[in-house]
């Protein structure tokens, strides 16, 4: 059974990134997910969003983020309408903002987004009076990937105050690193980041951030590891390394796993590149909190909505 | 005076008095009131003026030379509509410009002297005078070099501006350039190290997920053109640089004996990278972002915006000389190619109308003394173009006179360019143009 909203409204209009979010916020949108669990099961959210039409427009291709807000938008019980991009206007040539505003013109009222441009969410919230859900821009920001990490930290360790996480892989061209690095400091965690130095350019400007040189060195006393997906479908960087090169020094498997604390999870975005980020027996055994992430989904992206749409 | 009004080069000339206003003339290195006339044409002595002539008040206001751009694309011939000459003259006068100079990457490009006197040609009755910077290649290809010696007389100068001159062009134009003595105007970027950045390289580009372009590009071929200047003996303009490290290279190549002159844009000496991540602050201002803001399309242009660190560097250069010139590039783009993810704009932003009041606004700010702006608009970039602007008795009258302490809101509606593209719409700026004279013609009154 939801609660009624409590008096303090949620001040954001739109989901645009996790920097703007307050510790409290993160904490809210946790705390709702976990009701927002519950109801799904009992059925028992499907009016809160009945007056709302939610689009979903996914110009990256995407199974599991898709699918999860379509899950979570229906057990609110709101009009779902899939943009189909391939199949859509969009291959005549129209612009973003002008399939966008067509969209709001048909009665669209919220959109959840996902663009291979970083800050295509960004613009869309300027040009369109949609409210705007980022479900991935570019390399820049995949907020409810961070918070349903956020939720699943939170459930695995009891609180991310001054616990270590490192997150390793190709971290300077992962919306996912960003989010998290900026969802886990703002919950009073400490972020290490490690990768072969192509896949770590530019985190040594971030204040928040250490550069850990090696795997080792990153995974000393970590509390969660985060190992990131190796995007071969994007433009291979100067200096990267060969498949071969990377499994052999940053893929997590037992033996180095145990540097990290006793029992310390791993966590993974998905989907896994079967053997390269890490070995089948930890994504299957038991540190792994993939499994988890993945039911996190659902509840966190209803909890989004419904705090966008001030139905909780 | 209300309701602005444009005027054009081939009205009949004004004759008026201007009264009792702080006039500054960088040529006589004179700032001082006084009363300047204008009749036929030309500043004579405010005695000899006939009678009945037009009277303006000069209290609170300022004259100076009327200002000289040397960079400035008019999108005219071809292109998409952003821009013509009529338009982009008119937007020049409202800025207090009597001379610009326009780029050449248009369509067709003008590498040659039939395509450049069409443009002149067009320019002969706009509200604004109009040189002509050639290509420096072939259909501004990148290929061969122009033929230099067809083209004296007709440009100031020549550029693959929205690119660098190849290497493999470079010794037989530096040569040729030489021997006629019109200078490079340089763009300098190596595309190999700016290969694929839409922003400066940095941590706001690395928070923001946006590639970045390095700083190095720019150096690479400031240091490259510099070597060549040395050598040839070409004259050299670096256009709108935007390190500090360039400006170091142009003065260790000066102790030299190096003749180079370089100019900033107005957006480089004030807006930094933090806008594209949704700042608002000029770079000597502090002052939150608004992530709102952020990826704004109008804040992407080549070279990128700079970091705080190097506009401020920009602006002592300025103050000090080393930057000879502030040179718009104004780049008017179309809505729709603005209004698209941040690294799917057009780079590029106006600038006419607002460059003398963000100059305003650095001395307001107490980076830039009043005179050396007024030097770096008026009477230094017309020296690089080998022309002379004064407000001297018997000097052509070319003349701009703005109100310091008055306020204008920047309107994409009221704005004189056919284009509104510039992350300024709505924000308050410092210098109001009164009154742009070219040529002895009241070109724009406010």
């Amino acid at each position: 059974m939801i609660a009624a909203a409590p008096a303090r409204t949620w001040r954001h209009r739109h989901l645009l990134d996790v920097e703007g979010l307050e510790r409290a916020e993160i904490e809210r949108i946790c705390d709702l997910a976990i009701e927002m669990r519950e109801a799904r099961a009992s059925r028992s959210a499907r009016s809160l969003l009945e007056a709302e039409t939610v689009g979903l427009a996914f110009y990256e291709g995407s199974t599991r983020t898709r699918v999860s807000f379509e899950l979570a938008a229906k057990a609110l019980g709101a009009t779902v309408v899939d943009l189909h991009v391939g199949g859509s206007s969009v291959g005549k040539g129209e612009s973003l903002v002008d399939t966008l505003r067509t969209l709001e013109r048909t009665g669209v009222t919220t959109l959840v987004l996902r663009h291979s441009a970083s800050g295509a969410p960004h613009l869309a919230a300027r040009a369109t009076g949609l409210r705007i859900v980022n479900a991935g821009d570019g390399t820049h920001a995949h907020p409810t990937q961070a918070l349903l990490d956020a939720l699943t930290l939170r459930e695995a360790l009891g609180s991310l105050d001054r616990a270590t996480l490192a997150i390793v892989g190709d971290v300077a061209r992962s919306r996912v690193a960003r989010s998290n690095i900026h969802a886990a400091t703002t919950l009073g965690a400490r972020v290490v980041v490690a990768g072969p130095p192509a896949w770590v350019r530019g985190y040594e400007g971030w204040p928040e951030v250490t550069v850990a040189p090696t795997l080792a060195e990153a995974l000393v006393d970590a509390d969660a590891v985060m190992t990131l997906r190796m995007q071969l479908e994007r433009a291979p960087l100067d200096g990267e390394p060969a498949l071969a090169d990377y499994v052999r020094e940053w893929r997590l498997d037992e033996a180095r796993m145990r540097l990290a604390k006793p029992g310390a999870p791993i966590l993974h975005p998905g989907p896994t590149n079967e053997g390269v980020e890490l070995t089948a027996e930890l994504a299957n055994g038991p540190r792994s909190l993939i499994g988890r992430q993945v039911e996190n989904g659902v509840p966190v992206r209803m909890a989004v909505l419904a705090l966008l749409a001030g139905a909780a | 005076m209300s309701g602005a009004r444009f005027g054009r080069l081939t009205d009949a000339p004004a004759t008026l008095l201007i009264a009792g206003v702080r006039a500054i003339d960088p040529a006589s290195e004179s700032d001082a009131a006084r009363d300047l006339a204008i009749h036929a044409g030309r500043f004579v002595d405010p005695a000899a003026l006939p009678a009945g002539a037009e009277r303006i008040d000069g209290r609170d206001l300022v004259a100076a030379p009327g200002l000289f751009d040397l960079h400035a694309h008019l999108r005219e011939p071809g292109t998409d509509g952003a821009e013509t000459v009529a338009s982009g003259t008119r937007a020049a006068a409202r800025g207090g410009f009597t001379t610009v100079c326009a780029m050449p990457n248009t369509d067709p490009p003008l590498d040659r002297p039939e395509r450049i006197s069409a443009v002149l040609a067009s320019a002969v009755d706009a509200a604004c005078r109009v040189r002509v910077i050639a290509a420096a290649t072939r259909d501004r290809a990148g290929g061969a070099p122009v033929n230099v010696g067809g083209l004296a007389g007709l440009a100031i100068g020549v550029s693959d501006d929205g690119a660098a001159v190849p290497a493999s062009a470079l010794a037989a134009l530096s040569t040729a350039l030489a021997m006629h003595g019109l200078p490079l105007v340089e763009h300098a970027e190596d595309p190999e190290l700016a290969a694929g950045g839409v922003m400066r390289e940095g941590p706001v580009a690395s928070r923001l997920g946006l590639a970045g372009w390095p700083a190095t590009s720019e150096l690479a071929v400031v240091e490259r053109d510099l070597v060549a200047a040395e050598r040839s003996g070409m004259p050299l303009h670096l256009t709108h640089l935007s390190t500090a490290a360039s400006l170091d290279a142009v003065r260790r190549a000066r102790e030299r004996g190096v003749r180079v002159t370089c100019d900033v844009t107005p957006h480089h000496l004030a807006l930094t990278d933090a806008w594209v991540a949704g700042s608002r602050s000029f770079a000597w201002e502090a002052g939150d972002l608004d992530a709102g803001l952020a990826y704004d399309g109008r804040c992407r242009v080549n070279p990128p915006l700079a970091t705080r660190e190097d506009a401020l560097a920009l602006l002592a250069g300025v103050a000090d000389g080393t930057v000879d010139a502030i040179a718009t590039d104004h780049a008017p783009h179309p809505p729709q190619r603005k209004l698209v993810p941040f690294a799917e704009a057009a780079p590029g932003l106006i600038g006419l109308e607002t460059a003398l009041s963000i100059g305003l606004a650095a001395v307001e700010a107490g980076l830039v003394p009043l005179v050396r702006l007024i030097d770096a608009l008026s009477a230094a970039p017309a020296a690089v173009a080998g022309e002379t602007r004064s407000l001297t008795t018997g000097a052509v009258a070319d003349l701009v006179l703005f109100e310091p302490a008055a306020r204008w809101r920047v309107e994409a509606g009221s704005l004189a360019s056919s284009s509104a593209n510039t992350p300024l719409i709505g924000r308050e700026l410092p210098g109001v143009v009164r009154l742009t004279v070219a040529d002895g013609r009241v070109t724009y009154r406010s």
